[in-house]
């Protein structure tokens, strides 16, 4: 349990980091990694039941998968603050020889994630596989799953979907970051999700409105709600709302953001609107300050 | 060798499941709507708490698998080959192979021997594929028992394991032979040609060097039931030998066992070499042992490998 204020001051600091992340290596996916921001960190900050050291099975905790695996920089961030790994760590993102890879990975043993995700479409099964086992194990902790609205045109989520919903996964709770964007511009455009939450529903799951995705008071709220409507014999998903680009002026609710690094004026205004609250880490020979 | 009797490899799986089922506590099992075909129903019947059914989501089963080992279970997850492989290969890449996880990928069904169903069903290319991904250990043993030992073998082995078994009834040759992951097999000592089998093809190799002894030609033939990691040593040490090297699979030549020894021997002792393989063909609707002969895979096409590589 955290305090809404602490929250939002940790998020302003996970923002900072993101559009440094990005920036530093003129790589990486700021646009859905900011949208995110509030989601993630509530979650890991206030909603999880989580143990301090990192096992790889959590057993007896709750435990999280990224579907979206592109926002690795909102991940990473929220990790290292959550005390995974340490913060500086940050200064290695995309690099060579790094645990911060591109897109999450268990395969250079970076504490906090549980399976590698990029290609979309497979955090949800996993994380119905976790939720199967803590049934078996009677381990009444919960598994959550972020997923992207365009990941949602990959057939494998809506099997899984399926699935949850049969298996009565009434410890799962996926989450959908419904900005509405995609690489190659809207959701309505690329191809459209139709009604989500009536899909949802008509698959068997329990369906949670959060329209202010991006106000962390209400995403708290949300989040703690959910986590007490488990164990009901249903599936719970959370069609969150987001803006694409949130607390960045000028990236905000535009696809054109999603994949695109900032240049250095572009992330100097980023930065000037972004509070840092917690430390900025460390960069050597940090071209912001030069 | 003694054969003991006539019975498909599925049928070791389903066996050996059930038998990890009553000494491992840890092992679940998964299939994607094929109980009967996967020779699972004994394991169900009796751990139906350990057991999860998917549905025809294939995609979806690698997934969750993937997170019942992340969990620390072990899941066995069965389908055909095809299915198992083909069309979840970036399932498998990811979530399983890429992540480390200690997935036993169960695939019944593979090669031409599936039979009547056709070529939808019938893959040749899922040897190539798996041995492909780092990290991924890929067995096809060749008769009811090893596939029995082999399943039992893969439980205590940490990592990602392909598992290729298949349908037909099959001579059971191996009684009391072991089986350890990577070490390969002698079926038959010789001195003129070595003849590195995998899978039903043992078998054929086996019979071939019977009737080629007669004509005074004496093969050597080795079981190679792990195609990754390949026993490099047990392959030179016989090639150094006999300096002639024959390969027998049920499987494309493209990417199959052969390609494995060419490899190895290409750059430790290049040798002559023949391959018994599918060559570059989807197979058909028939019988199997109609199959087996039509795309090469038959006694005659082993005696004829054997020939050309000596002549």
């Amino acid at each position: 349990m955290a305090k809404l204020s602490d929250l939002i001051n940790i998020a302003s600091q996970v923002r900072r980091d993101i559009v440094r992340m990005v920036y530093y290596v003129n790589s990486g996916h700021p646009g859905g990694s900011l949208g995110c921001a509030d989601f993630l960190t509530a979650l890991y900050f206030d909603t999880m039941k989580r143990k301090k050291r990192f096992n790889m099975d959590g057993s007896g905790e709750d435990v999280f998968f990224l579907s979206n695996g592109h926002i690795s920089p909102l991940f990473y961030s929220v990790l290292a603050h959550a005390g995974y790994f340490k913060v500086n760590e940050l200064n290695t993102f995309r690099k060579i020889n790094s645990r911060l890879q591109g897109h999450p990975t268990t395969h250079e043993g970076l504490p906090g994630v549980r399976v590698a995700s990029g290609s979309l479409g497979q955090g949800v099964s996993v994380a119905c596989g976790v939720a199967i086992a803590k049934k078996m194990n009677n381990d009444s902790s919960v598994v959550f799953a972020l997923t992207g609205d365009g990941e949602l045109q990959e057939g494998q989520i809506w099997e899984a979907l399926m699935f949850a919903a049969h298996k009565k996964l009434d410890n799962l709770i996926v989450t959908v970051d419904w900005n509405g964007q995609q690489i190659d511009g809207s959701n309505d455009k690329v191809l459209s999700l139709g009604d989500l939450p009536a899909k949802f529903k008509a698959f068997g799951w329990q369906v949670i409105r959060l329209q202010e995705g991006n106000n962390m008071e209400a995403v708290q709220k949300t989040l703690r709600s959910a986590r007490r409507k488990t164990g009901k014999g249903k599936p719970i998903a959370i069609l969150m709302n987001t803006e694409m680009g949130y607390g960045v002026d000028f990236m905000m609710g535009s696809h054109e953001w999603h994949g695109v690094a900032p240049n250095k004026e572009q992330t100097h205004k980023a930065l000037a609107q972004l509070p840092e609250t917690l430390g900025d880490y460390e960069y050597p020979s940090d071209p912001l300050k030069n | 060798m003694t054969v003991t009797g006539n019975k498909d490899t599925r049928s070791g799986f389903g066996d050996a499941l059930l038998e990890l089922g009553r000494s491992n506590p840890d092992v679940v099992a998964l299939c994607a709507d094929l109980l009967g075909s996967l020779k699972m129903n004994a394991f169900v019947k009796e751990f139906p708490e350990r057991f999860v059914q998917l549905g025809i989501a294939e995609a979806n089963m690698m997934g969750v698998a993937a997170g019942l080992a992340t969990a620390g279970k072990i899941p066995f997850a069965g389908t055909f080959a095809n299915f198992a492989t083909g069309r979840v290969y970036d399932q498998i890449r990811q979530s399983i192979a890429y992540s480390h996880k200690n997935v036993k990928i169960c695939a019944s069904h593979a090669g031409v021997t599936l039979g009547e169903d056709g070529a939808t069903h019938q893959i040749l290319e899922d040897i190539g594929m798996m041995k492909m991904l780092p990290g991924m250990t890929v067995i096809n043993p060749c008769d009811y028992e090893q596939t029995r030992l082999a399943t039992l073998a893969v439980a205590e082995h940490y990592g990602p394991v392909y598992l290729r078994f298949g349908r037909p009834a099959w001579p059971i040759f191996t009684e009391g032979m072991k089986f350890e992951i990577g070490k390969a097999l002698m079926m038959k000592e010789g001195t003129d040609v070595s003849v590195f089998a995998t899978g039903h093809l043992v078998w054929n190799a086996l019979e071939a060097a019977k009737i080629l002894a007669a004509e005074g030609i004496s093969c050597e033939v080795i079981n190679i039931h792990t195609i990754k990691p390949l026993d490099n040593e047990a392959i030179l040490e016989s090639v150094r030998k006999t300096g002639k090297v024959v390969t027998a699979e049920e499987h494309q030549r493209n990417g199959g066992l052969g390609d494995s020894i060419a490899q190895l021997l290409a750059m430790k002792m290049p040798t002559r070499m023949e391959y018994v393989a599918v060559n570059d063909k989807f197979g058909e609707s028939g019988t199997p042992m109609q199959l087996m002969e039509k795309y090469g895979l038959g006694v005659q096409d082993v005696v004829a490998a054997i020939k050309r590589v000596l002549s």
